[in-house]
């Protein structure tokens, strides 16, 4: 700890810090523009100016950058100095001589950190009087607009885009005073972390394009805090309601898991909560194969409690993208025994095999911010930049945490970003990809490796090896793959914090297995080694830990004639099971039951469609994969007929009898009776305040203290304003009435401070700058490594991969945009999405004269598929990529074997 | 037949008269007391918003009706009748010309104290059947002010009845033939003057209702007719005190060129001027001033005058 | 006494003075011109609709009577999609007006807006949109913004210089 004196009087802070850190983590006031908490100094803007004095006796003090000077013990400050404010006062003027006179029709207007700071510092007129200089805008794509005229040039921009998040297509040119900050040319922004450009420049030259279709301030803004369903990683977020709709999604700061930024497809996904597929009502196909009808309530409870009388055998099948609640109310309807996961066989051993590994094993489960520690990781079978794509933001971070070392010991600080990139250059810390395509990480990888599912297994089984001599040798391996292995394997054993990244993207168990072996290895050698697992949706992990069985044993009890009805929870099964076998199931199953939101192949199949709630209109929670139980809350009250998926099962069960039904009357009493059902949840009630939560009395309000139009929103329908909405199920109010002030952390729904409108007002939430939040960061992670003498190692080697004459083998490829169900749904998302094709290495057609984008055949399980051709020279022979997910392709079980274009025999090599 | 014929013509001649009276004072009192506040009153029903009075009825008779589930329900719907029948039986004794009058009673000056006696019952029962603090305490100050001041009521006309040496009305008038008795019994006016207004609790003594401090006193729960009861009891009560004191005091019908009838409206419509005046400049004193004035002030007066006015009969040997 | 008798003449000799009551509707009072009255949105000199949809009107607003929703058009320009003023709640406090960066929203001398009915209280823009300036003649928000929109391209507001040439290579 260190003491410094601000204005005369002393404070304990952290050593190491600038004093602007040190201060804004007092809680004072201080401007800033080119600072951020995540990218630190570089001293650019000259905002954040104070005065420093030598000691006690020095009167006149000098002016310095207060996030350029380090807060060592002894240094005396003074922020309210009359010469410190007339300078910071001066700088603001500068910044504001050219900025427009836009304000009203800035989406950044009411959370601009420009405003904020003008504010702040007291600057109030334009005393120049010359003429504003102008740009010309560029198109970005479908997620970002650009206004170059607002700049200030604090150059945040290209340090968050370029230095952090590794894109290339963002810069800075030009010179002077017409520094311009763009693309070279218009063009889509590449990077899949462009959205956080609206977070972290300081005015609106990027603002959300998205919610600039249906643009709301942010005090008009109903918010609540929730997690992303994008994908396994539970980034946290705070999603925006006006009038019905969803307007945005933004970051919501989790020190533990995603910090101060989420990817693009988290945070412009959630367009597909008002898209046109969203189910709107009740609906009940009177035979198959006509159009289904709306119905009403009574009548479809009604007669969903004729389908389901006593002695019906009636199954559920549940889902990895509901909520845990949804999914126990769902077994709780159908009983254990009758309720499966929803998932594909393969999924489910993938995730069974994942939650063994780490719940037995030695080796923890890492957390995003583990994830950026790391000194050394090696990623086994996973392109992360599109299964979870805020992972590969975190190993972009980790490959500094080695030469960072280095360059502490020459006495440079943490904080100073200028300085330590300057002296890093180049040098990275070690990473290690081994994948069977390329990824859009490989630029900062010290090695990568391209190879079947089955070689990246053997090559982990190799590293494994070399770090512990019991572990089976892995045999046959050409003499560059096992040099990489020890190179690896030297790499990891080396490091203080060594990481293996896996995951379910090459969808085997093999590698899962090898990257266990890994960490178990490194652990046994006293090395902090740690896991982090990508999985294919938002509770995948959640639906391990209920439990039931695959969907294929439910297809096979249908099979054999066991089921009479079946109810199916916000899952589209024809995106994990073969068509023919779905077409099958329903053609067995006289009664099936549909609870989703937006319409599927198999809502299109269904006898009963009921409209469920998105994310944004449930309250819930979800396990991430870290095994980080973390709960969504309700933003609004959607519309219509839509009711929470678990309500819909809770009317179920009245209208059939189950007395269950009576006691589940809050989301509470369903999370306790799930807790006792499970144990292994236990922790699940722990992880926020329950709905009878209430500070001084009151609850929290979801809308902030300036939200407009209260008596003038609905007025149209009738100039009598109703009666908020009461919230069984969360301690928050449909209203602006509540407690305006500091809110248990599960419960901060959205961040703001006096004077601190725009996001950076994080920094009063936070224990301190980049540390957690007040009250501790939210989630409970239910998994913890177990206390073992010795590792049940795995010890089967799988063989090495044979390139086949005439076939070749197809593995998933996954896109960021398009792979995920629901976000593709969103406009901008589906803008991005590719269509199906067939990834083939070109080596493998020389000689074809096959040109990219033809149209070729690709028969894979008894089945044609025409497909047109993408070329992509890294993959490994006999190996082929196909997108997995993508709207308008089919599933198909891979990897598996494959002929493309037969009768042309010279195909495959 | 004839008989019959002509008194049940002059009965509902009478009580058509002082109902229409009653009921036109509405309109009179707010006219005039915007007068003299510099406004113009109701006129927009109408000519001169003459018909505003109708329109306050049509709205006070459509209007709901409520009996509180606290009052005592009975006597909450007997009050206001009382006030308006004990009022109008007061006017029965009235002479508005000679030989034109409901009855010719012989004690008619004793049947009127007697009914404004009565009087007090309505309000006492009304402040008591609602329930309610406010109502109550406006019950309870009806009964103090009026039994109080009822006592030198009656003690201030014993002059006029002395000089008259009748308790009939008619006769009353007939003995003022030579000199109005507002001469002789000047201080016997000025008490019937001011017991009167208490007796209505007309303002300044309104302090059965007083609005400021008893939201409206006895008739706070009261809404629809039967506040239009009380209310028109009030106006009765006026009209009834200033034809009283027009009869005793200012020689009833007695006047030269226009008919007897015609002059007895005159001096009645006068005084009830004179009840609106009071109310637009004066303020209501303290409860406690209201009993001193009434025990130390105005008993002695009337004792004062009823004791001189016998010596001077005496004296003079009348 | 004799007080009370002075106060009853004194009021009484008020029956004979001039009455101070203005027989409204028949006499119009006078309305100051920035009396606060029934809101309306005006239109810039070239007649398009000035209101931008910023949104502080209605956040201004003490009592939440205004709701709106941005919209724009294919060139950039805002307006709002609809623009509702619920009157029945109104307190014609003006702050709307201050609040307003465009002289769009402005409260005008007209109070007879009594209605029976509360619903027909509730104004959408078509009816608060009238055809002029209204009580400021010449101002138009986009003349002065940077934003380019139909008729207006980057560098043409006033007090702007053209667009920089992010190419050019002198100093």
């Amino acid at each position: 700890m260190a003491t410094i004196f601000i204005d005369n009087k002393p404070y304990e802070v952290k050593e190491g810090q600038d004093l602007l850190q040190a201060c804004l983590s007092l809680g004072f006031n201080v401007p800033y523009f080119c600072w951020h908490p995540a990218m630190h100094s570089v001293g650019a803007c000259r905002q954040c100016a104070v005065k420093q004095y030598k000691d006690e006796a020095d009167t006149r003090g000098k002016i310095v950058m207060s996030c350029m000077t380090p807060a060592a013990d002894g240094t005396r400050i003074s922020i309210d100095d009359p010469e410190a404010k007339a300078f910071r006062k001066g700088v603001i003027e500068w910044l504001m001589l050219n900025h427009p006179h836009d304000c009203p029709v800035c989406d950044e207007g009411g959370e601009c950190h420009l405003q904020d700071m003008t504010v702040m510092t007291g600057h109030s007129y334009r005393r120049y009087r010359f003429k504003k200089r102008t740009y010309r805008n560029q198109y970005l794509g479908p997620f970002v607009n650009h206004e170059m005229d607002r700049c200030i040039q604090c150059y945040r921009c290209v340090r968050f885009y370029r230095d952090y998040a590794g894109g290339r297509d963002l810069n800075v040119f030009a010179s002077h005073d017409h520094v311009y900050f763009g693309r070279h040319e218009d063009g889509i922004l590449q990077s899949e972390f462009s959205g956080n450009l609206v977070e972290v420049c300081p005015t609106g030259v990027f603002t959300d394009k998205t919610l600039k279709k249906h643009y709301t301030r942010k005090w008009d803004l109903q918010t609540a805090p929730s997690v992303c369903v994008h994908c396994s990683l539970g980034c946290n977020t705070i999603p925006g309601e006006r009038y019905g709709k969803l307007r945005r999604v933004s970051d919501r700061y989790n020190s533990e898991v995603n910090g101060y930024f989420l990817c693009d497809r988290g945070r412009f996904g959630y367009e597909f909560v008002n898209s046109g597929r969203r189910i709107p009502q009740v609906l009940v196909r009177p035979e198959r194969n006509v159009d289904a009808i709306p119905v009403s309530r009574e009548e479809v409870l009604e007669h969903i409690s004729g389908v389901l009388h006593f002695g019906a055998r009636v199954i559920g099948i549940g889902s990895p993208r509901a909520s845990l609640e949804a999914n126990f109310a769902l077994r709780s309807l159908v009983g254990p025994e009758n309720y499966y996961s929803g998932m594909s066989e393969k999924e489910h051993a993938l995730i069974s095999s994942i939650i063994k590994i780490l719940e037995k094993g030695p080796a923890r489960s890492a957390s995003l911010n583990d994830v950026m520690k790391s000194d050394a990781v090696f990623v086994l079978g996973e392109d992360v930049l599109n299964t979870a794509p805020m992972l590969g933001l975190a190993l972009r971070q980790s490959v500094r945490q080695r030469p960072m070392e280095a360059e502490r010991r020459l006495k440079i600080p943490d904080w100073h970003d200028a300085a330590v990139r300057a002296a890093m250059q180049s040098e990275r810390g070690p990473l290690f990809i081994a994948t069977p395509a390329g990824t859009g990480i490989d630029d900062i990888a010290a090695g990568t490796f391209r190879g079947a599912p089955d070689d990246i297994a053997r090559l982990g089984f190799a590293v494994a090896h070399e770090l512990n001599n019991e572990l089976p040798e892995v045999t046959g391996l050409s003499s560059k793959v096992h040099g990489l292995a020890k190179r690896i394997a030297d790499e990891l054993r080396n490091a203080g914090r060594p990481l293996i990244v896996s995951g379910t993207g090459c969808l085997s168990e093999a590698v899962i297995h090898a990257a266990a072996n890994i960490a178990w290895a490194l652990c046994e050698k006293g090395r902090k080694a740690q896991l982090c697992f990508a999985m294919p949706e938002c509770n995948s992990v959640g639906l391990g830990f209920i439990g039931g069985s695959s969907i294929g044993m439910a297809l096979k009890a249908a099979d054999e004639g066991r089921v009479d009805a079946a109810i199916v929870l916000e899952n589209d099964l024809y995106r994990r099971v073969d068509a023919a076998q779905l077409d099958r199931f329903f053609d067995k199953v006289k009664n099936v039951i549909v609870i989703d939101h937006v319409f599927t192949k198999t809502s299109a199949k269904a006898d009963v469609i009921l409209p469920a709630g998105s994310f944004a209109e449930t309250t819930g929670t979800v396990i991430n994969n870290e095994g980080r139980a973390q709960r969504f809350y309700q933003v609004f009250i959607p519309g219509l007929d839509i009711q929470e998926s678990r309500q819909w099962l809770r009317d179920m069960m009245a209208a059939s009898h189950i007395p269950l039904a009576g006691q589940w009357k809050t989301l509470d009493d369903i999370t306790a009776a799930m807790t006792e059902a499970i144990p292994s949840l236990k922790q699940v009630r722990e992880i926020a305040p329950g709905a009878t939560y209430r500070e001084t009395g009151m609850r929290v309000p979801r809308q902030p203290h300036r939200y407009s139009g209260r008596t003038a929103m609905f007025s149209h329908f009738l100039v009598h304003e109703p009666k908020p909405p009461e919230d069984t199920d969360a301690p928050f109010s449909f209203s602006m009435e509540g407690y305006e002030g500091r809110h248990p952390s599960p419960l901060i729904p959205r961040f703001w401070s006096p004077g601190w409108n725009s996001v950076q007002a994080v920094n009063k939430f936070q224990r301190e700058i980049n540390g957690p939040l007040r009250g501790g960061d939210t989630g409970k992670r239910l998994i913890e490594p177990g206390d073992i003498e010795r590792p049940a190692y795995f010890t089967v080697v799988p063989a090495a991969f044979n390139v086949h004459d005439n076939e070749i083998l197809v593995v998933p490829l996954y896109h960021i945009f398009g792979s995920e169900e629901l976000s593709v749904i969103s406009p901008g998302v589906a803008e991005l999405s590719s269509k199906p094709y067939l990834a083939l290495n070109p080596r493998g057609l020389k000689g074809t004269g096959t040109k990219e984008g033809e149209e070729i055949k690709l028969i894979l399980n008894g089945r044609t598929y025409n497909l047109p051709v993408k070329f992509m020279s890294d993959l490994p022979d006999g190996v082929a990529g196909l997108p997995f997910g993508l709207p308008g392709s089919q599933w198909v079980e891979l990897p598996a074997w494959g002929r493309v274009n037969p009768e042309n025999a010279d195909i495959v090599q | 037949m004839n008989d019959v014929t002509g008194h049940l013509i002059i009965i509902f001649g009478v009580l058509f008269a002082f109902m229409t009276i009653a009921g036109g004072l509405i309109w009179v009192e707010r006219r005039l007391l915007a007068m003299w506040q510099d406004r113009y009153g109701p006129n927009r029903v109408g000519p001169f918003g003459l018909f505003q009075v109708i329109a306050d009825m049509v709205k006070i008779f459509a209007k709901e009706d409520w009996i509180p589930p606290f009052a005592d329900k009975p006597v909450f719907v007997l009050a206001p009748v009382i006030i308006v029948l004990s009022a109008l039986m007061s006017f029965t004794v009235l002479p508005l010309a000679p030989g034109v009058g409901v009855v010719d009673l012989n004690i008619g000056l004793l049947f009127f104290l007697a009914m404004s006696s009565l009087g007090v019952y309505s309000i006492t029962l009304a402040g008591w059947a609602s329930g309610s603090k406010y109502s109550l305490l406006g019950g309870l100050r009806a009964a103090a002010q009026m039994l109080s001041y009822e006592v030198f009521m009656g003690l201030s006309l014993m002059g006029v009845v002395m000089m008259a040496g009748s308790f009939n009305l008619g006769d009353i008038v007939e003995a003022q033939k030579g000199m109005w008795f507002c001469i002789p019994q000047f201080l016997g006016l000025a008490v019937f003057i001011i017991s009167g207004v208490a007796e209505t609790h007309r303002l300044p003594f309104d302090l059965p209702e007083a609005e400021s401090e008893l939201v409206a006193g006895f008739h706070a729960e009261y809404s629809g007719i039967k506040f239009g009861m009380f209310f028109v009891g009030e106006y009765l009560g006026i009209t009834l005190i200033s034809a009283l004191i027009a009869t005793l005091f200012f020689g009833g019908w007695l006047g030269p060129v226009f008919p007897p009838i015609v002059w007895f409206f005159i001096k009645t419509a006068v005084f009830i001027c004179g009840f609106i005046l009071l109310r637009a400049s004066l303020p209501r004193p303290r409860y406690d001033q209201l009993m001193a004035l009434g025990w130390k002030v105005m008993l002695p007066l009337s004792l004062a005058n009823l004791m001189v006015t016998a010596a001077v009969l005496l004296a003079t040997g009348k | 006494m004799l007080s009370l008798l002075k106060t009853m003449w004194t009021v009484f000799l008020h029956l004979f003075r001039r009455k101070i009551t203005v027989s409204y509707p028949e006499e119009k009072p006078y309305v100051p011109p920035r009396w606060r009255g029934r809101i309306i949105l005006s239109c810039d000199p070239d007649g398009g609709e000035r209101c931008v949809a910023c949104y502080l009107c209605a956040v201004a607003c003490p009592v939440d009577c205004i709701a709106l929703q941005a919209a724009e058009d294919e060139h950039g320009r805002r307006y709002p999609e609809f623009f509702r003023i619920n009157f029945s709640r109104c307190i014609f406090c003006g702050f709307c007006e201050e609040a307003c960066p465009a002289y769009a929203i402005q409260l005008t001398t007209d109070f007879e807006m009594g209605e029976y009915k509360r619903q027909n209280l509730v104004y959408e823009k078509e009816d608060l949109l009238i055809s002029g300036p209204g009580k400021y003649p010449g101002y138009n928000f986009y003349r002065t913004a940077g934003l380019s929109i139909e008729g207006k391209d980057k560098g043409e507001a006033e007090n702007e210089l053209p667009p920089v040439d992010v190419r050019g290579i002198m100093p």
